[in-house]
């Protein structure tokens, strides 16, 4: 390594050759793998980069929008389901094009590490016809983003630069550079940014042309110096050899397990080039796709009339890696280590940290034994043991609404105990698509309760400010959005503020809520046990001589409490904070600090 | 072993500080002049989930992950979890494991057993096994959290090619300049183990 070079994540990268690309506006909703890119550009000087967490990423897209048709460089990051909400300003800002650059990151989780579904963005991306550039490391991170905006001038055009996890969330080392910022005039043009029929019937016009020069550019034909980062790299005698398309983390795997093969590897994945793609298949032996997730080349391939095996050999489920490529294609099993005797691994998923707030909701839901919508968050986990108090999760904001789906459903249906469905959501999440929904439970007569987890803070994806806060992401002070009020103004009255660690207090709410026949909000406050001013003083302990080992305190499902071979119930000091959550359920009042 | 071509694989608990190992140890490797890639998982395992993160070292690294059979050495903090990932070392790989036990949320409830044999399980596969007590080591030398720089100083002796010196330089570049003295002693008492 060169002195000059560091070792760099890929979602920094991005934001990096977003500066150094002079990106003014950058607007994102968090969301993983993509939340690091939007942190690292707010570590930039405000004076330089105005950025912000948007509520959602269609609004983040659309702030994304403005800036750029006002004339500066702008960005959104978002996660690919992210994507689905701010499809809709994709789809017609490809009609529109851009003023000034415009990127659209979007970073897919193949393997769901920390998603609800395994979409492939390229789709999108050929539905709306945006080009997608594809890093495979963070040198092409930056690479790829400050190409992006010059493709997106020159062509008119947004475009996605796709990551997936693996490139997200791996570092590598690169060699930052200077920034320049090109800025444009604005010029009022409603023929462009308008979009009616009359003026959208003459843009999609623009767009067909702009995909054919988009093409040719893929194939090789520059135009104002952009040129497409799409190689080949020949084997020797490579007539007689393998030959790999791909693209992204999937040439990294590729180039460990094809050793003696021949190259062609895609920075563009949408469009794709015709012309290389025909030139390579023509200079090598078997063609063989490696891409993740769905066959977006493979399928190109095969209407080109190419023969070229791609899902034959590799799953469209979860990631791919060396060991699955190379057993795939040379049925090979990898040589590996093998525990000497059969020892039954218990699993390990993630659990609600130790104070963590939603423990005590889940805790009092379960026992109750009510319906529960849930939703995307950290308290998703209230649908695993032993809580298993969640019932279904389909995506941002949907608890509400199905939640009142559900109760009008069994009041068509005759079903006496309808009132017994609550939603539950997290303060982020409600205010990213909650907010609409609730204001169909209200508008449409629902008696749906929607309980709002009120942590302050956007928990999951590690701590970012929202408008339900009072703090910007570069935590300046500003309005709150005051929950209360909101729902109040919507048309809803019957709203309890309660502290969910009273856990008695919490269940009478949510008691008294859904037995009456009107809508209802239940708002549970208390603050993320993992921020810095959460403070509960350590950790507590139980007298053995008082603990009578009823396990009560253990059905918290707290990581703290453990029982001892010995039956003995202990609490781990390296893990309790002290939150006291435990102490009321105690019959012998055996727990302390 | 030598670092023109080492897979070096951490796993732990999320919150057990895998990712600093992984940042010092990219830190060494950039020092000695290799290419270097970290593969990490961020996100929802990190809620005291099975956490696993990848170093790799060497003249030219391509992909930043290392999969089943690939690792030249592990290091983990937690010894479940050196059973859990045991399928990713290469025949006759590293461990170097701590004893600390954590149990699974499986296990606070009763819905499965911790298994007794870890430790010996792991030594009958072949691997070459260093187990010990690395969180009390790491609390002797005034913080609990210092593991990660334990399990890294008993690796920095086994790495031939690169000096101590550069383990050293790196370290000061990694942790916060308050908390050097504490991960220094937990380098040095890894190394001399």
């Amino acid at each position: 390594m060169n002195s000059d070079m560091e070792l760099m994540l890929g979602n920094e990268a991005v934001a990096r050759g977003a500066y150094e690309a002079g990106v003014i506006t950058v607007a994102s909703y968090p969301g993983t793998p993509s939340t690091e890119i939007t942190e690292c550009i707010s570590k930039y000087d405000a004076g330089e980069v105005y950025c912000e967490w948007a509520p959602n990423e269609k609004v983040a897209a659309e702030v994304a929008i403005g800036s750029s048709f006002a004339g500066a460089r702008s960005m959104c990051c978002m996660k690919h389901v992210g994507l689905n909400v701010a499809a809709d300003p994709l789809y017609t800002c490809s009609y529109t094009g851009v003023n000034a650059g415009l990127v659209f990151v979007v970073a897919d989780d193949p393997g769901m590490f920390s998603s609800q579904n395994e979409q492939d963005t390229r789709f999108h991306a050929l539905s709306a016809h945006v080009p997608v550039l594809e890093p495979s490391d963070s040198e092409e991170c930056i690479r790829f983003t400050k190409l992006a905006f010059d493709i997106s001038e020159v062509f008119d055009t947004p475009v996605i630069l796709r990551l997936t996890t693996r490139v997200a969330h791996q570092r590598s080392l690169v060699k930052t550079g200077p920034r320049s910022v090109p800025v444009k005039p604005y010029k009022k043009d409603v023929w462009k940014y308008a979009m009616m029929p009359a003026m959208a019937k003459k843009r999609h016009l623009v767009v067909d042309e702009r995909q054919k020069r988009l093409e040719n550019c893929a194939c090789g034909l520059d135009e104002q110096n952009v040129t497409i980062p799409n190689v080949i790299e020949y084997a020797e005698n490579s007539k007689e050899k393998v030959g790999i398309i791909t693209y992204g983390i999937c040439y990294q795997y590729s180039k460990e397990v094809f050793k003696d093969a021949s190259f062609l590897k895609l920075g563009l994945t949408y469009p794709l080039s015709e012309k290389l793609i025909r030139e390579f298949a023509a200079n090598v032996g078997k063609l063989i796709v490696v891409e993740e997730l769905e066959p977006f080349i493979e399928n190109y391939i095969k209407t080109l009339g190419i023969e070229v095996t791609g899902k034959a050999l590799f799953t469209n489920q979860g990631e791919l890696g060396t060991a699955a490529v190379r057993k795939a294609y040379y049925g090979k099993d990898p040589d590996c280590e093998k525990l000497g005797e059969a020892v039954a691994i218990p699993p390990r998923p993630p659990v609600f940290c130790a104070g963590c707030p939603h423990r005590a909701v889940f805790y009092v839901l379960s026992k109750m034994g009510l319906r529960v919508c849930g939703d995307i968050g950290c308290y998703s986990m209230g649908a695993q043991a032993p809580y298993a108090a969640i019932d279904a999760v389909i995506c941002m904001g949907a608890s509400v609404s199905m939640a009142h789906g559900m109760t009008k459903a069994m009041a068509q249906c005759g079903e006496l105990d309808r009132q017994k469905t609550v939603a539950v959501i997290g303060d982020s999440t409600f205010i990213h698509s909650g907010i609409t929904s609730l204001i169909d439970v209200a508008y449409n007569k629902g008696i749906s309760t929607t309980i709002i987890l009120d942590n302050s803070i956007t928990g999951m994806t590690g701590h970012q400010q929202n408008p339900a806060m009072g703090f910007t992401i570069r935590n300046e002070q500003t309005v709150a959005t005051d929950l209360v009020k909101l729902a109040n103004a919507i048309g809803i009255t019957d709203v309890t503020v309660v502290d969910p660690f009273d856990m008695k207090a919490f269940r009478e709410a949510v008691k008294g809520a859904t037995e009456r026949d009107n809508p209802s909000v239940i708002i549970a406050q208390r603050p993320c046990a993992l921020l810095k001013y959460v403070k509960y003083g350590g950790p507590a302990h139980i007298d053995t001589e008082k603990c009578i080992r009823c396990g009560s305190c253990m059905r918290l499902g707290c990581p703290a409490i453990n029982k001892k071979e010995d039956g003995s119930i202990v609490i781990d000091p390296s893990q309790c904070v002290g939150c006291g959550l435990c102490f009321g359920l105690c019959p012998k009042s055996a727990i302390s600090k | 072993m030598k670092s023109d071509n080492l897979n070096i694989l951490i796993v732990g608990v999320g919150g057990q500080g895998t990712l600093l190992a992984s940042k010092f140890l990219g830190a060494v490797a950039g020092m000695a002049g290799r290419d270097v890639k970290v593969s990490e998982v961020h996100g929802m395992s990190q809620r005291g989930g099975s956490v696993i993160t990848c170093v790799k070292i060497g003249e030219k690294v391509y992909s930043p992950v290392i999969d089943l059979g690939e690792a030249d050495v592990m290091l983990s903090f937690e010894q479940l979890e050196a059973a859990r990932w045991i399928g990713y070392l290469k025949k006759g790989g590293k461990v170097i494991t701590s004893t600390q036990k954590i149990e699974p949320m499986s296990v606070v409830l009763g819905q499965a057993v911790y298994p007794a044999n870890v430790i010996e399980g792991l030594e009958k596969s072949g691997a070459d096994v260093t187990a010990f007590d690395a969180f009390s080591v790491a609390e002797e030398c005034g913080s609990g959290k210092a593991v990660n720089i334990v399990l890294c100083g008993v690796l920095s002796k086994l790495v031939e090619d690169i000096p101590e010196e550069i383990w050293r330089e790196a370290l000061k570049k990694t942790v916060p300049a308050k908390l050097l003295d504490i991960n220094m002693k937990a380098f040095e008492a890894g190394r001399n183990r």
